[in-house]
């Protein structure tokens, strides 16, 4: 899930309106050119754009590891996904550039904080363990949340989540993976992925964002078909498959009040500290500085290189004009 | 196939594999931080390329070194003076541009002799070149099409290209640079005669840069000491501590 939190606008009550939820209630997909409310548009391009950003400032956590892989081919795999992961945020910021904003100007609402990405890629990662656990359980998380949108309305970002998908669950086994042999390994191999499940369990479960089911902006993003489930119900998902896969691995959910609830058929389980999610949401996550600086850093130190490639395309088109 | 001292065999094969296993290595540390998107892209998929040739390589050395030693135990487990790679790829990455630059040079390079390696007596590194050479071919048209474009563009990235010329050019001459491990892999059809890919480079290389109005500085000084082993810079240990350390603080562990 790494769009969190993302506020809906509303509808309104024109003809067109209606008519165009009819559509969205006959299950047809809505394409870029087709008339859709101001409201519908602006909660897209907020909830794309959070989702491609996230998409690029997930690279950094992962990217921490690339240069520390202990083999060739776990170094040859961590790169395959990050490339991967910019291959989304490019898929992404074309289906929000369909909405008529430029991916220049999304980048410009990241790097300046008017845009958010999710909490999650503010928490560090410190151990080898930990890309073993953002691959478990960050990716599995978002593939909740992923699997669903692949339905949803807005035909570009529906076909973008068929591509994403397919790649999704290709990071999350090569997580458990990473797992399964820490888990199998030595006394500080099997330490490791306990302390990389402690510092990740509860900031996976913040991934789906507070319980939306009272929320007016989700109900209206869930008829619109841009929500296709409340958090909580993707959360209980989420913790239903990941507790028996962390028994299987011998490890420990650090939860002591998770307990199966035969009735409901899912897991009771504890909420994670909300205060801790919102401080990271407003900027006091323990990254949110180093990540912010880095993309931010990235940018300023690259805009020669833009400005250059470009001077030279033009260049090269001034010159084919010249020659014809 | 033509018999050939396996040590040297081995020898030669650590060099191929290391190159491509320390440019690699510092290809992947742009990670997330590229200029735009389609670079970090690029840059990901330049440095799997590198790694994955670096797996051939020094699987292969070990198989003919035949001390039970993995392509993992050959990057990860020993110290700097056992690296056979050039000085060149060792340089840190600088800015883009000078990362581009030293790609450029050691694609350049790279196609030749893995376009001579394609054809070798020994049908266990004529079958890694001939995969290794495609990914290269798109290695070179890229890094050759950016050195242009930056070289070309605003006089500040024309500024940055020269300095990053002028700064790798003396690394230039150690990828040509021959000894008795050269002369042995020549004289058995394994590998090129490396003075002989010479014209061609200077021929692809010059071609680019001129397009890219650079000028190659004067002067034959080149640095050496990487390919033998004998003298690397310092910036390869500091890069062995990142890419070996968990390796060497759990050692025996298995990933």
């Amino acid at each position: 899930m790494y769009a969190q939190m993302v506020k809906s606008e509303s509808a309104d009550d024109s003809a067109e309106a209606k008519a165009f939820q009819e559509r969205i209630d006959a299950g047809e997909k809505i394409e870029p050119k087709d008339w859709m409310p101001a409201g519908y548009r602006k909660t897209l391009i907020r909830q794309i754009g959070q989702h491609a950003h996230s998409e690029i400032v997930g690279q950094l956590p992962e990217g921490n590891w690339i240069t520390r892989a202990p083999t060739l081919e776990r170094k040859a795999i961590l790169l395959a996904k990050v490339q991967d992961e910019a291959g989304h945020g490019l898929y992404l910021y074309c289906a929000a550039e369909t909405l008529g904003v430029s991916r220049d100007e999304l980048t410009e609402m990241l790097l300046d904080g008017r845009m958010k990405y999710s909490s999650i890629f503010n928490y560090p990662t410190l151990t080898w363990a930990d890309m073993g656990a953002v691959g478990w359980l960050v990716d599995g998380a978002a593939i909740m949340n992923q699997v669903p949108l692949q339905r949803t309305s807005f035909g570009p970002y529906s076909r973008a989540m068929i591509r994403i998908c397919k790649e999704e669950s290709f990071h999350q086994r090569q997580g458990y993976d990473i797992m399964m042999k820490m888990a199998a390994g030595t006394p500080e191999q099997k330490a490791m992925a306990q302390n990389a499940l402690n510092r990740f369990w509860y900031p996976s479960l913040m991934m789906f964002g507070p319980s939306d089911k009272d929320s007016i902006h989700s109900t209206q993003s869930m008829a619109w078909k841009i929500k296709m489930n409340t958090n909580d119900e993707l959360r209980q998902k989420f913790v239903d498959q990941t507790v028996p896969q962390a028994e299987y691995l011998g490890l420990t959910v650090p939860d002591e009040t998770l307990k199966w609830n035969e009735e409901k058929g899912g897991y009771d389980f504890a909420e994670p500290d909300w205060d801790e999610f919102f401080e990271v949401i407003k900027g006091n996550g323990p990254c949110n500085t180093e990540r912010l600086a880095a993309r931010n850093k990235a940018w300023d130190d690259g805009k020669w290189v833009r400005d250059g490639l470009l001077a030279h395309a033009e260049k090269r088109a001034i010159k084919k004009v010249a020659a014809e | 196939m033509a018999q050939v001292d396996q040590a040297q065999l081995f020898e030669f094969l650590c060099r191929m594999g290391d190159n491509t296993l320390v440019l690699g290595h510092r290809v992947s540390e742009w990670c997330g931080l590229a200029p735009v998107l389609e670079e970090d892209i690029a840059l990901a998929n330049t440095a799997l390329d590198l790694i994955g040739q670096t797996q051939m390589w020094l699987g292969l050395a070990g198989e003919v070194e035949g001390k039970g030693r993995s392509a993992d135990d050959l990057a990860m487990l020993r110290d700097v003076w056992d690296f056979r790679n050039v000085l060149l790829v060792e340089q840190p990455n600088g800015d883009f541009g000078q990362t581009m630059m030293r790609q450029f040079l050691f694609d350049a390079w790279h196609l030749a002799v893995l376009t001579a390696l394609a054809e070798s007596s020994n049908d266990r590194i004529a079958a890694i070149a001939a995969k290794a050479v495609k990914e290269v071919q798109y290695h070179v048209e890229r890094s050759g099409d950016t050195v242009i474009g930056l070289g070309d563009g605003t006089s500040e990235s024309h500024q940055r290209m020269q300095k990053a010329l002028n700064l790798l050019w003396p690394y230039v001459g150690e990828m040509f640079v021959t000894d008795a491990v050269d002369d042995a892999m020549a004289k058995a059809g394994i590998a090129p005669d490396l003075a002989t890919l010479r014209a061609a480079f200077d021929t692809h290389v010059g071609g680019i840069l001129t397009e890219a109005t650079l000028t190659i500085p004067d002067g034959k000084f080149t640095h050496k000491g990487g390919k033998t082993g004998f003298q690397h810079s310092e910036h390869l240990g500091h890069m062995l501590t990142q890419m070996q350390w968990l390796q060497r603080a759990y050692p025996g562990a298995t990933w």
